[in-house]
């Protein structure tokens, strides 16, 4: 059978997100919890989280999680990385065993800073050096898979249902300002680690519901940029024109939004005379990059989340607050687990981004 | 008198219990085919000039005519076709090149025909059209991905020009000249009305069609007619053509017999005097020179509308397409070697050139890989015959289609290759005032109108059923493409997989 990255596999889901606006810690355990409701949304074929602001003790270093197949295969990939990095540590990510997780790969964490001379070397900037060669690890080291690549952030993947994987990690011994996470249930999958949720590449994370009809338009246009998408998976394209946009691009959030739900052309004949020439000059440059077909996604980044959905709003998706709590999740059981009593709670509209970030942004610093 | 080898090719069917002997076939018939035998009261016919444009056939009042190939065969042999030997024989005669019209119609592949299309089933919903915004506009021209702010971060939007087309369709070059005024009436109204294109093609812009400029697309060829800074600035774009699909590596040839009053003025030639194209264009022997053009081009209309180069599908089209990517150009057009025309050498239209699948995959692919897809849009045509096949064109990879065929056959067109007569019974391929006339304009445009809006309606369909609202999320989308009894090469040149793959 084809391992994910040979062959396309489409897939449901679940997703939740919860996020502290005045950069309160949040345990793992909560947004692992609100995921045992939605637990008939999972197949046990992918579950993970992503959880910012965790490592403080490091928050200026890149924390690269690794999978590897084997020994030798990590024996080969920490040569790459010492050529290319400073390893100011490197350990074993602590798992709990249990039944409930099977076949794990072997799991590294290291703290890293590019190595100065290499960097300069380069001619590229810090973080396109780092994102180049975490592709270069995905695509080249055989058996060596880097699933988290981002500061003061972390992504814990396995192939489980979502509830079991955050035992798994041992997530009630993490705490951050912000955490996503996705149960998965692809149609049919050899259950490879690396195929789970969320993708992430530096400090984006995504989690999506959903399966894009606009993938293979999508995915062609991204690899003219030196992307290559390997697991053949909605999220994997998604982050990449994610990272692109924003990273690479410049673009805001907002914009971001307009160009991967672009608002119909009817909608934006009725707008200002400004704003129609924003939203044409959006839509026409960046046309390849329109995301058609359900899809529901949280976005996890330095200092903040995203919420989207597809503009015509294919998937469940509600969001609500409390205080200075954001909530987010496919279905509203998930946010009410985390929290019975809410200020607010509604249903965004397709298209519509709803973001939410730090209030202070220096308060994700303890 | 020297015996005619070449017996006629078609017959002449007439019921005489349903002929009313009406003598409408007779009127009907620029080529003579029908007369009257007043003596015997009989219609006969000399089937010898019959091209089977069915127009006597289609206007027969009580159904009495039929055309059909004529029954009688030389004597059958697989390696000598019947059309071959006809052929050797007319040579014989003529000592001439043998002359053709319209596209190739021999039996090569037809990849649309090979290839299939994906639909929804429960992982994710379909979407119907009906119900749901279902989007065709498409905006053809150079995109940028390079975000420029002003001092208080707001994006400046300005842009390289574009075409708005209100439907991935776009009619292709024709000119003046080798098809009729009311030809040309008809589909720069219909053009207007869509909110899409039509192309003058190398024979200029009459004086009265300068109003329908907003949706005109001017063409410069290799023999300049009709090109001065007003036609330039009248147009939406400017297209240079340097080669023809049906034709790749030759020029043109419209007898001074079409060169009438009005066709002359609009050419700015004498009346009379043959129109040629040169086979390249004198100021373009290689890219740089074409650059040179492009920029001109772009100087004289101010950089305010996009540059069009049409080029024909030939074996290194890949290779030309990455140049012309790169020579400042908007749009590349590509013309497959089905492609038509009003009149090519016979070898050459069926043997030069490669099918516009293969040319339009591979193009695609090659500018992916030099990440300059985004310099330019790719319009494709050479034979796009239905809704479904501009689907797996967009799916291919294409921005829009070019059509020309299928829009004189909403016209009238009967397909019968003999455009280079100049007497076109339907009034479409033809100078000649008493055909001419025979194409209604009034209805023309509303059956091009007609042609088109039941396409977009069968594009959206189509979409809608792969899950796609827009036609941008369609466009290079493979995965929505099967191959069916394709072997491994062409399917990896079309960059698709096999049914059940």
């Amino acid at each position: 059978m084809n391992k994910e990255g040979q062959v396309r596999i489409p897939s449901g889901c679940a997703i939740s997100g919860i996020f502290a606006k005045d950069g309160r810690n949040i345990s793992g355990e909560v947004i692992s919890n609100s995921m045992t409701v939605m637990h008939d949304r999972s197949n046990g074929l992918g579950g993970g989280f992503a959880g910012y602001g965790i490592y403080p003790q490091y928050k200026e270093l890149y924390a690269f999680h690794i999978f590897y197949d084997s020994a030798r295969a990590r024996e080969e990939c920490e040569k790459y990385l010492e050529g290319k990095f400073e390893i100011a540590n490197m350990s074993k990510i602590p798992v709990r065993p249990s039944d409930a997780i099977k076949d794990a790969p072997l799991i590294w964490r290291y703290f890293v800073l590019p190595n100065h001379n290499t960097l300069a070397d380069s001619l590229l900037d810090e973080k396109e050096y780092v994102a180049r060669a975490v592709i270069e690890i995905n695509t080249k080291l055989q058996g060596s898979y880097v699933f988290s690549s981002g500061k003061n952030m972390g992504v814990f993947k396995a192939v489980g249902f979502p509830e079991d994987v955050g035992a798994f990690y041992r997530l009630e011994e993490y705490e951050g300002y912000s955490w996503t996470a996705h149960g998965r249930y692809p149609t049919n999958t050899p259950g490879w680690w690396g195929g789970a949720h969320p993708f992430a590449l530096l400090e984006y994370s995504i989690v999506h519901n959903g399966e894009i009809s606009s993938y293979d338009a999508n995915r062609r246009f991204i690899e003219m940029f030196g992307y290559k998408c390997t697991l053949l998976t909605d999220t994997e394209v998604i982050t990449y024109i994610i990272d692109y946009l924003v990273r690479k691009c410049n673009l805001t959030l907002e914009e971001t939004a307009k160009v991967i739900a672009a608002p119909f052309w009817s909608t934006i004949s009725k707008k200002s005379e400004e704003e129609k020439r924003h939203l044409t000059y959006l839509r026409t440059n960046f046309s390849s990059l329109l995301v058609t077909g359900p899809f529901s996604i949280l976005l996890g980044f330095e200092g903040g989340m995203m919420a989207l959905n597809d503009r015509l709003k294919l998937r469940s998706m509600v969001a609500a607050e409390k205080g200075k709590m954001f909530y987010v999740a496919s279905e509203e059981c998930a946010i009410r687990q985390m929290e019975p009593s809410l200020d607010k709670i509604w249903s965004p509209m397709g298209g519509q981004p709803v973001i939410v970030k730090l209030d202070n942004l220096d308060n994700k610093e303890d | 008198m020297p015996i005619n080898y070449n017996l006629p090719v078609f017959e002449v069917i007439r019921d005489p219990s349903r002929c009313i002997k009406c003598r409408v076939c007779e009127r009907q018939c620029a080529n003579e085919v029908h007369s009257y035998d007043e003596e015997n009261k009989i219609m006969l016919s000399d089937e010898a000039k019959c091209v089977d444009c069915q127009r006597c056939v289609t206007l027969c009042p009580t159904h009495a005519l039929k055309i059909r190939e004529n029954e009688n065969r030389f004597r059958r042999n697989a390696n000598w076709h019947e059309a071959t030997i006809r052929e050797i024989y007319k040579q014989a005669d003529t000592a001439a090149v043998l002359l053709s019209s319209m596209g190739n119609p021999e039996p090569l592949p037809v990849y649309w025909d090979k290839i299939l299309l994906n639909a929804s089933q429960v992982t994710n919903p379909s979407i119907d059209p009906l119900r749901e915004p279902m989007e065709t506009k498409v905006f053809l021209g150079k995109k940028s991905t390079e975000i420029k702010r002003d001092s208080n971060g707001r994006l400046i939007t300005d842009m390289d020009p574009q075409l708005e087309l209100a439907l991935p369709v776009m009619f292709s070059a024709m000119s003046y000249g080798s098809i009729s005024y009311n030809a040309h009436e008809c589909l720069a109204r219909a053009a207007a009305e869509l909110g899409t294109f039509y192309n003058t093609g190398e024979g200029g812009l009459h004086s009265d069609f300068y109003k329908y400029g907003p949706n005109t697309i001017v063409q410069v060829a290799s023999g300049r007619f009709g090109v001065y800074k007003a036609y330039l600035e009248a147009g939406a774009a400017v297209e240079i053509k340097m080669g023809q699909g049906a034709k790749p590596g030759i020029g043109g040839h419209l007898p001074g017999a079409k060169i009438t009053d009005a066709v002359s003025r609009t050419r700015m030639i004498p009346q009379g005097t043959d129109a040629i194209s040169p086979a390249p264009h004198h100021d373009i022997y290689s890219i740089e020179d074409l650059r040179q053009l492009v920029c001109s081009l772009k100087e004289a209309t101010g950089y305010k509308k996009p540059v069009i180069v049409k080029v024909a599908a030939v074996h290194n089209i890949a290779a030309i397409a990455s140049g012309v990517a790169r020579s400042g150009a908007d749009i590349i057009a590509i013309d497959g070697f089905r492609g038509g025309t009003g009149a090519a050498p016979t070898r050459t239209r069926d043997n030069v050139g490669i099918p516009i699948e293969l040319a339009l995959a591979s193009v695609d692919a090659r500018l992916r890989d030099e990440g300059i897809r985004n310099n330019v849009s790719l319009v494709v045509g050479g034979s796009i015959r239905s809704s479904s096949d501009i689907v797996k064109a967009i799916a291919l990879g294409a921005d829009a289609c070019y059509i020309a065929t299928s829009a004189l056959m909403a016209l009238g067109c009967h397909l019968c290759r003999n455009c280079q007569s100049g007497r076109c019974n339907w009034g479409i391929a033809t100078q000649e005032p008493d055909l001419v006339k025979r194409l209604n304009p009034d209805i023309g445009y509303r059956r091009l109108v007609n042609l088109m809006t039941a396409w977009d309606h069968e594009i959206k369909e189509l979409m809608g059923g792969m899950g796609i609202n827009s036609v941008e999320a369609l466009k290079g989308n493979r995965l929505m493409l099967r191959g069916v009894g394709l072997n491994e090469k062409e399917l990896s040149v079309l960059g698709i997989k096999h049914a059940g793959d």
